[in-house]
């Protein structure tokens, strides 16, 4: 839990003046815990029966039932293993690849032509091809979300390091920089704030695509409990899924944020007024 | 001694910004190169230093052709161009990152006393006021003990006054190891408070129009009646090499 901690204090938003801190927090739980506590009420004064959209502590009561049993830690672990090694499988390849041709015009023209062609098919209408070339277990599926994930962090970063300002650039070449030091002291800090937003993008396809993975069959997964409670009419089940994917979705992204937070303090930007 | 001869640059898109431009800088020299803007005065700063290459003719440090940037020739920029993910003092080093780190310690301290910003060690590009930028910037060229030292515009965005402190802040620098020093200005009074010689160029296609080594005594006063008689003849002579072209064109170098 301590180290949790750590990271928080030092995310963009910790960072600001600490007066009036917590107020500032609350203003965003307003709209969704009264929209809960509202339809709590409409239930429970039977207004509405509440079958097919159940309440939220039945929901909570639902999530709290298959953690004691065990079979949500099963489900959640299988469909964070599938996010991790797709979305680390699509950030390595489009790291790769957007450095590459952002850095060297002939790999840019060898390659992005392609990957734009590429990157206008919707990922999951390669679900087929891929279930013909890599079966229907876990290959397919993390590839599928590889690919969903690599096309945000190909794009920008290629985009951010063709974007460096040579103005800055030029500055490593008066000083005579290595190809090596020029990426490392030039276009990797700047194209930083870039990289990170992309990867945050990248981490919510990733997010997405997990889902349709594992709609296309799957014995486990927070995917398949939502096929799952649909199949047997429990849409308890499948809120109580829904809400495992939102909390793991927010706390991932939220943990990605606060570690390149730490990369990031040199910039000098836009806060919004209050 | 810097050589630069018979010079031409056309850029990629056919525009011939420097055409047969012959200069001579002796070692140790204060060459101040004034004209209006696109007259190619950058252009002539960026082969000097070796960022581009001359499309004909030569540019030469000591008798050997200049093709790269070279670690004894230093660039101020217009704008100070400093990384902003860099502290000030991390930014100065750039010029010496291959000495031992104890070493650049010492002489990014040193030289950011140099240039008055001692009490900045540490800070952050974002918190420096556009005087203070530059000044890191200079630091930054000068760490490197350059042998030549190459200023475009350093000053031309700063207020005047910041800009007089700058200028008499440099002969200071400049005296300490007495580098070969290029500035290109479009301020005449600049040009003349601190240079040896100046060179007046003309546009379309860029070349010297004149050169004049006023025989002026230093520290040079701005409001001496003699300093004020280069100014205005200087003055004339930038207003002609802007006019558009009236015959006058083989007016012969340093006949004022
Ligand atoms: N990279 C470039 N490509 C094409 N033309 C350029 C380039 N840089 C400068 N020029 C042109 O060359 C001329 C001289 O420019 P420059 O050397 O910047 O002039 P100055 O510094 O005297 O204002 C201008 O007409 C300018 O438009
Ligand atoms: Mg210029």
């Amino acid at each position: 839990m301590s180290s949790v901690n750590t990271v928080a204090a030092s995310s963009p938003e910790a960072a600001l003046p600490s007066r009036g801190f917590s107020a500032k927090w609350l203003i965003g739980f307003i709209l969704p815990v009264g929209l809960a506590l509202a339809w709590e009420v409409v239930v429970a004064l039977k207004w509405a029966d509440g079958r097919l959209l159940p309440t939220p502590s039945r929901v909570i009561g639902t999530l709290v039932g298959l953690a004691r049993t065990g079979e949500l830690g099963g489900h959640v672990l299988a469909t964070l293993q599938r996010v991790a090694m797709g979305f680390s499988l699509g950030v390595a390849a489009g790291t790769v690849l957007g450095a590459v041709s952002g850095y060297w015009t002939l790999a840019r023209r060898l390659v992005d032509p392609m990957l734009q062609a590429l990157r206008n098919i919707p990922s999951i209408a390669w679900v087929p091809m891929f279930i013909l070339w890599f079966g229907i277990f876990e290959t397919s599926k993390v590839i599928l979300i590889a690919v969903g994930v690599f096309f945000p962090i190909y794009l920008s970063l290629s985009g951010a390091i063709l974007g460096v300002d040579r103005k800055l650039v030029e500055v490593g070449r008066i000083f005579r920089f290595s190809h090596r030091e020029m990426i490392t002291r030039i276009l990797l800090p700047a194209t930083l704030p870039t990289y990170v937003i992309s990867l945050r993008s990248g981490l919510g396809l990733g997010w997405m695509f997990v889902v349709a993975a594992e709609f296309m069959g799957a014995e486990e997964g927070l995917g398949f409990l939502l096929v799952d409670g649909q199949q047997t009419g429990r849409p308890a089940v499948i809120l109580a899924s829904i809400t495992a994917f939102a909390i793991l979705g927010k706390l991932t992204d939220w943990l990605l944020a606060s570690v390149s937070a730490r990369f990031l303090t040199w910039q000098d930007s836009f806060r919004p007024a209050e | 001694m810097l050589s630069i001869s018979n010079v031409d640059k056309r850029y990629p898109n056919g525009l011939l910004a420097l055409a047969g431009l012959d200069l001579a800088v002796a070692e140790g020299e204060i060459l101040a190169i004034v004209g209006g803007s696109g007259c190619g005065k950058s252009t002539l700063l960026r082969l000097i230093s070796g960022l581009d290459t001359p499309t004909a003719g030569t540019v030469g440090l000591d008798g050997t052709p200049v093709r790269e940037p070279r670690p004894e020739i230093g660039l101020v920029f217009q704008e100070p161009r400093l990384m902003p993910w860099l502290t000030i003092d991390q930014n100065v080093a750039f010029g010496i990152r291959h000495l031992p780190a104890e070493e650049q310690k010492a002489r990014v301290s040193e030289t950011l006393a140099r240039v008055g910003l001692a009490s900045h060690l540490g800070h952050w590009p974002r918190e420096l006021s556009g005087g203070q930028a530059q000044r890191v910037a200079l630091a930054r060229a000068l760490v490197g003990r350059p042998k030549v030292l190459l200023l475009d515009e350093p000053f031309s965005a700063l207020d005047a006054l910041t800009r007089g402190d700058l200028q008499d802040h440099l002969l200071d620098l400049w005296a300490y190891d007495r580098p070969t020093m290029i500035l290109v200005t479009h301020d005449i009074e600049e040009a003349l408070v601190l240079a040896d010689r100046i060179v007046v160029m003309q546009p379309n296609p860029g070349r010297v129009r004149v050169e004049v080594t006023p025989p002026l005594a230093r520290p040079r006063d701005r409001l001496d009646p003699e300093f004020l008689q280069w100014k205005y003849k200087l003055l004339g002579e930038l207003d002609h090499a802007s006019r558009p072209p009236t015959g006058d064109e083989t007016f012969p170098a340093g006949a004022i």
